[in-house]
């Protein structure tokens, strides 16, 4: 009987599926807002809060805050002490940024719109700000002008999409060159760098250069050696164990001591091997995690075909390992940016450090909460910018892999 | 005629068992002769400034005042009870930020999963603001722009016992009284009384299939345990201490200095954005039909997120909160910043006082990893009592 009621119900001409329902607003309030009595009142504590919490906020904003302090603190903020006769040269580093950025846009597309149209968003709003001076407007305008010509060389030369990445190591250099002068442009020492290009600057740095080295601390990890082996787990091991902080008070303090009488190294260039240091610990377990996701058949069909270890790992293991690992590398460059802030502490300038030393002038006395509004705000849409690409990156990614 | 060896052994320098030694004897020389390197020229500078390696400063007098420690200190005590105060310290507000973390981290995780738009919205937004700013300016924000900002103590009024100013953090604590060590014995010896009595009547009830209320008499035993007492002793282990207003400071209560609330503040907020990421990916990587089966058993929400989707979430979830744990333990020592005396800045100040640089820095990295391995080891313990059991 039960398998006739079953046949029954299976003959049933089934009913046609619902159209796509769409909420009308009534509905769409009651069914995420006040679908229960409990759901109910957190709406309303939640939304009382909310509101209070926003018109605290932008009154302070806009009637109460006292921005001035960015305003005439701007140039700062951005360059530090750099020199005011020099400093065409950032801004020719800015240019050249900008129109990497744009080739890179105009020859891959992808992921790196994100990073293209925040950079021009950023430029339109600089040139909007009310006290930039009338010479840094020609400068932005003349950014614009080469994150778009990048845009169109990008689109044009499709060769350039092969080689966008080195195309950023070249970029790299030539803004080092600019900004220090290696002898031949005017030295600018580093010590007058500082505000949101020292941070920049640090945070490259810090990921270009331990990026190899925590590659080969990976690989070390990884060997089957022994000695090797058990050298890199101490220094990855212990660099991880330990704050930044002491890391950096390490460098400011051991690295003179280390280095025979009569060499010196300045605060900058301490803060960047500190950073190094500790950064290459992270980036090498992040490279861990992509090695051990290559499967072990790889590594033998390559052996098989006559391979030996040296090309099996740089043609084989490392392009599927750190492919992988992309996403991570993204998440390790934000917190290494953030970190960053942690030279402060050593008595370098950069943004926080600006902000402490503005904070301490007793013209701006008790305009605390604006500078340190102003500098998170720096951090967040960068490190924003950077966590969206970040996400877009392994959505793209995963793509392929399932 | 000789028949060429077929077993023509390959020279040692082809031998991959040999080259593997020679690579390995290689990287340790080179690693040695850096080491050997740096620590001849630091050992030079040592001597020229008439520094030799030694921890006797330890013993000598410190003469430096440390604005709050858990254990007395004066500025008569040694250098080693002042590195002993600053650990403590650290440990102090790694261990109450651990246990704050976890619960917003966890309350705002599971908000992100919420059914109500506004909550689920709310906690992203609070997500995204706290974790794409560096942590030192949050910490910069509640010392100068929130703590600091704080009325004075003479205009701060109480609120329900909590008195807020610029001096700190005033609520209401607990003065332990004199038979507080006693009572502590005699609520343990309740508990585990209490335990066998709710193991015995849930295997009564389980034999019998009738309903005897185990948990029920469990909290009877505790408070059956707690009368007790209350008639032994005449007082209860502790009293509720209200702070009051005294015109110039306060009195009673717990204090937060500005200092410590303003690293816990943004420790706390810091890091709970990632544990609630953590939660959120937990929980979503529970499988569905774990869920749908337990709603078709008939559990009701709040069981379903206690008994099935919790303790397999917990196993995804736990080995990224550690490594959050100890990040918290790690930036703790930002307090610096704010002259917060943990280890890190009485560290520094020993530092500066002695000019002992290989000594003091040698005894800041070993206290560190000890926190570190420690709290790995207890998590990894942890994880283990959690971990699938798999036959």
């Amino acid at each position: 009987m039960d398998l006739e009621k079953l046949q029954t119900i299976e003959n049933k001409p089934s009913a046609p599926m619902p159209a796509e329902v769409r909420l009308g607003q009534a509905a769409w309030l009651k069914k995420n807002l006040f679908f229960s009595w409990f759901s109910s009142i957190l709406t309303i504590v939640l939304l009382a809060g909310a509101v209070l919490l926003l018109k605290n906020v932008l009154g302070w904003t806009f009637f109460t805050a006292r921005w001035e302090v960015i305003s005439a603190n701007f140039k700062l903020f951005m360059v530090g002490q750099y020199p005011l006769e020099q400093l065409w040269r950032v801004w020719v580093s800015l240019l050249l940024i900008s129109l990497f950025i744009g080739i890179t846009y105009g020859a891959r597309r992808g992921i790196s719109n994100i990073m293209f149209f925040t950079i021009t968003a950023v430029y339109v709003v600089a040139m909007a700000l009310p006290f930039i001076s009338g010479s840094s407007r020609i400068w932005l305008v003349g950014a614009i002008l080469c994150i778009a010509a990048g845009f169109g060389i990008g689109s044009v030369v499709p060769f350039l999409k092969k080689y966008a990445g080195f195309a950023w190591i070249l970029c790299f250099v030539l803004v080092l060159f600019f900004i220090q002068g290696f002898g031949i442009l005017p030295e600018v020492r580093t010590n007058t760098w500082g505000g949101l290009m020292l941070t920049m600057m640090l945070a490259t740095i810090a990921i270009v250069f331990s990026f190899p080295v925590g590659v080969l601390f990976a690989l070390g990890r990884a060997s089957k050696l022994p000695i090797i082996r058990v050298i890199s787990v101490i220094y990855i091991e212990i660099i991880r164990g330990v704050p930044l902080i002491t890391i950096l008070f390490m460098a400011q303090i051991m690295v003179p001591l280390f280095l025979p009488g009569g060499v010196t190294v300045d605060n900058v260039m301490r803060a960047m091997v500190g950073l190094i240091i500790f950064n290459s610990a992270y980036i090498a377990e992040n490279v861990r995690g992509g090695l051990q996701a290559v499967p072990g058949s790889q590594v033998e069909a390559s052996h098989a075909l006559g391979l030996n270890t040296l090309k099996t790992t740089v043609f084989i293991v490392l392009p599927q390992a750190l492919r992988v690992t992309i996403p991570s590398m993204v998440g390790q460059s934000i917190s290494i940016l953030k970190d960053t802030t942690l030279v402060a502490t050593v008595g370098l300038l950069d943004v926080l450090g600006i902000g402490r030393t503005v904070i301490s002038n007793p013209e701006f006395l008790g305009t605390q909460k604006e500078v340190f509004v102003f500098v998170a705000l720096l951090f967040w849409i960068i490190c924003f910018t950077m966590s969206v690409t970040s996400r877009k990156l392994e959505r793209s990614l995963s793509v392929g892999h399932n | 005629m000789a028949q060429p060896s077929t077993q023509n052994r390959p020279p040692f320098w082809r031998n991959q068992k040999y080259l593997n030694l020679i690579w390995q004897l290689l990287f340790l020389g080179v690693i040695i002769g850096v080491i050997y390197y740096l620590a001849t020229n630091a050992i030079a500078g040592l001597s020229r400034a008439g520094l030799g390696l030694s921890f006797n400063f330890l013993s000598s007098r410190a003469s430096f005042p440390i604005g709050e420690s858990v254990i007395s200190f004066a500025a008569s005590d040694t250098f080693s009870k002042a590195l002993i105060v600053g650990f403590l310290n650290t440990l102090k507000v790694s261990i109450v930020g651990i246990i704050l973390t976890t619960i917003v981290g966890v309350v705002v995780g599971v908000s992100r999963l919420s059914s109500n738009w506004l909550l689920r919205t709310i906690s992203t937004w609070y997500i995204e603001i706290f974790r794409n700013t560096p942590v030192l300016v949050q910490i910069f924000f509640w010392y100068f722009a929130v703590m600091l900002a704080m009325p004075r103590i003479q205009e701060a009024n109480a609120n329900y016992g909590f008195i807020i100013s610029n001096r700190g953090f005033v609520f209401p604590w607990f003065d332990t009284n004199s038979s507080f060590y006693f009572w502590l014995g005699l609520l343990l010896l309740a508990v585990i009384a209490a335990f066998f009595v709710f193991k015995w009547k849930n295997k009564q009830q389980l034999e019998k299939g009738v309903k005897l209320y185990p948990s029920v008499w469990f909290i009877g035993v505790v408070v059956a345990a707690i009368g007790a007492g209350y008639l032994i002793f005449g007082e209860f282990p502790a009293s509720l201490s209200i702070p009051e207003h005294t015109g110039t400071g306060t009195s009673g209560g717990y204090r937060f200095s500005p200092e410590f609330a303003a690293i816990l503040f943004a420790l706390v907020m810091y890091t709970a954005t990632y544990i609630a990421e953590i939660v959120r990916g937990g929980i979503l990587a529970v499988p569905k039909g774990q869920i749908e089966a337990a709603e078709a058993l008939g559990l009701s929400s709040s069981k379903i997120l206690r008994f099935v989707t919790f303790p397999q979430a917990i196993r995804t979830i736990i080995p990224p909160v550690t490594s959050q744990y100890l990040g918290l333990a790690k930036n703790s020592s930002l307090a610096v910043a704010v002259g917060y005396p943990d280890l890190f800045s009485v560290g520094s100040t020993t530092l500066n006082q002695t000019g002992r640089a290989i000594e003091v820095i040698t005894i800041m990295l070993l206290a560190y990893l000890t926190i570190s391995v420690v709290t790995s080891l207890i998590m990894n313990i942890y994880n283990k009592y959690t971990a699938l059991v798999e036959r």
